[in-house]
């Protein structure tokens, strides 16, 4: 029943790979013939050795950091959700609460963390995981609230026209049409999350974390391995994103913008 | 015989508290008889879309009374007895099509297996079927207005209340959808309120044509159409559908000549 041929995956795929391995080619090339030191810029092929050296290392780091972002965002996301909805009942709760979301969701949250690090302790997860909560929550709350109220009205007025009750416009109008709004506001967060959970880390943290391990590695001049977390953190980021889009291909096949 | 819609001195004036008032409707009497097929003609601003909405109890009348099937129009939209079309389709996009037939058989708690072939039979009326499993996007304008058209009738209402479905459709597409319109009305046996402002459309449907001026709203002329069903391109081509079609638009001109 599908309209369109099924293509295959890698051809699918081919000017996104290729312009990786260009840009990776090039950096190699510039910086052995500009003779770049290392500490500015090191080769790929630098980077590549280190991050085998220190594998393990970033690895047990990267864990610790992915899972104070997932829990972050699980939390941060969820509460977002619950507080649309329990405000789409109320439209005076939703008009007062909006604005002010609005307004908290463009300060810079990271600011708060050596706040967070008084408040739980720096090697606390908690003080990383509040960060990930208030930079989540916020993004997700505003787009889950637009769309349970940006509904095409005669939607609702067939809605009225069959005298369902306002349980029933929610579960049968509203919350489908909130699907896409809150996947943009996931697919936002997801990289939020990530940046949250780093950049709180530079201001203090337990030493097996990314971002306490990349500032460290930096002061002391390894730039090389510095640059091998700032690889594996940017393939959390990916495939975290990439996760996030494949749900919602599975969740909502039917929204248009998916492909 | 019962009529389905009884309207009585029904009046609506928007606006007020302050802000300018406009009287969308004026003195409306109207009765509509059980398997009619009545269309609402007049230019935008006439009411009639107001008026369709009245009968179906979503803009409440300022004053006068709306009666459908014997009870107040509130009490029949709560009895579901009505079926509405708008002029966009106004369907779900996460629903495919058969689901969409389905929603209104959902709400009313039909039980899983009937609904499912209630809805194969309102497409196949509509002539949509292969078409179950595709979303709505999938479709053009003219299919997407048949699944509306589909949905509307899957409960089968008494009343279609149908309120200028085929604007938004080209001429050769809304002719056919005319011609169809017609044969599901015979088929269904239901009584059917139609808005439009095309008045070849209204001639070609129509037992009644209810011709409506604006501000302030208001009846100016119900033309009867003799014409003979089952109506088809020839009737199109009839002089009697010409002799009409020049009663209706004359008609339209005097509503507009008694404002000035």
């Amino acid at each position: 029943m599908t309209l369109q041929p099924v293509p295959n995956p890698l051809s699918r795929y081919t000017p996104q790979i290729t312009v990786f391995i260009a840009v990776l080619v090039a950096w190699e090339v510039i910086v052995r013939a500009l003779n770049i030191p290392r500490f500015l810029l090191p080769a790929p092929s630098v980077i590549l050795s280190a991050l085998l050296v220190t594998f393990s290392t970033v690895l047990e780091s990267a864990w610790y950091t992915l899972r104070n972002a997932l829990l972050g965002f699980a939390l941060g996301c969820s509460a977002g959700i619950l507080v649309a909805l329990a405000t789409s009942r109320w439209t005076t709760v939703r008009e007062g609460l909006l604005p002010v979301a609005i307004a908290i969701n463009s300060i810079p949250i990271i600011a708060l963390a050596p706040i967070a690090n008084n408040w739980f302790g720096s090697n606390n997860p908690m003080s990383k995981v509040m960060i990930v909560i208030l930079i989540t929550f916020f993004p997700t709350m505003i787009n889950t609230v637009r769309g349970l109220t940006l509904v095409e009205p005669a939607k609702l007025e067939l809605m009225r026209s069959y005298a369902v009750s306002e349980l029933e416009v929610l579960t049968k109008v509203r919350i489908p049409n909130a699907l896409p709004y809150v996947f943009n506001a996931f697919k936002v967060c997801s990289s939020l999350s990530l940046i949250g959970a780093i950049v709180a880390e530079y201001f203090g943290g337990p030493r097996k974390s990314l971002g306490v391990y990349i500032l460290q590695e930096a002061q002391l001049f390894r730039f090389d391995n510095a640059w091998a977390a700032i690889i594996i953190a940017s393939l959390l980021g990916i495939a975290f994103y990439a996760v996030v889009i494949t749900v919602e291909r599975r969740l909502i096949p039917w929204h248009v913008s998916v492909d | 015989m019962t009529p389905v819609v009884t309207l009585t001195n029904v009046n609506k004036v928007f606006g007020g508290g302050g802000r300018p008032q406009t009287v969308a409707l004026k003195d409306i009497n109207l009765q509509i008889e059980p398997r009619e097929f009545v269309s609402l003609i007049g230019p935008s601003g006439c009411g009639k879309s107001t008026l369709l909405r009245t009968i179906g109890d979503l803009v409440p009348p300022s004053t006068g009374e709306v009666v459908v099937n014997g009870k107040t129009a509130h009490q029949a939209r709560l009895n579901r007895e009505y079926g509405m079309v708008f002029q966009a389709p106004v369907l779900f996009e996460w629903r495919t099509v058969l689901h969409n037939v389905e929603l209104p058989l959902e709400i009313m708690r039909v039980p899983k297996k009937e609904r499912e072939q209630r809805a194969r039979e309102m497409l196949k009326l509509v002539e949509l079927q292969g078409f179950e499993r595709h979303y709505p996007w999938q479709l053009s304008g003219g299919m997407q207005q048949r699944v509306a058209i589909a949905r509307a009738l899957a409960f089968r209402p008494q009343l279609l209340l149908m309120d200028e479905p085929f604007g938004a459709l080209d001429e050769l597409t809304r002719e056919r959808m005319n011609a169809e319109l017609l044969r599901i009305w015979q088929e269904t046996q239901t009584t059917v309120v139609f808005v439009t402002h095309s008045i070849p459309e209204a001639v070609f449907l129509s037992t009644r044509v209810v011709v409506m001026s604006a501000r302030p709203g208001r009846i100016t002329a119900i033309i009867p159409i003799d014409l003979p069903y089952p109506r088809d391109v020839e009737t199109r081509e009839s002089p009697r559908f010409f002799e009409l079609v020049t009663e209706v638009r004359e008609a339209l001109r005097r509503g507009e000549e008694m404002r000035a």
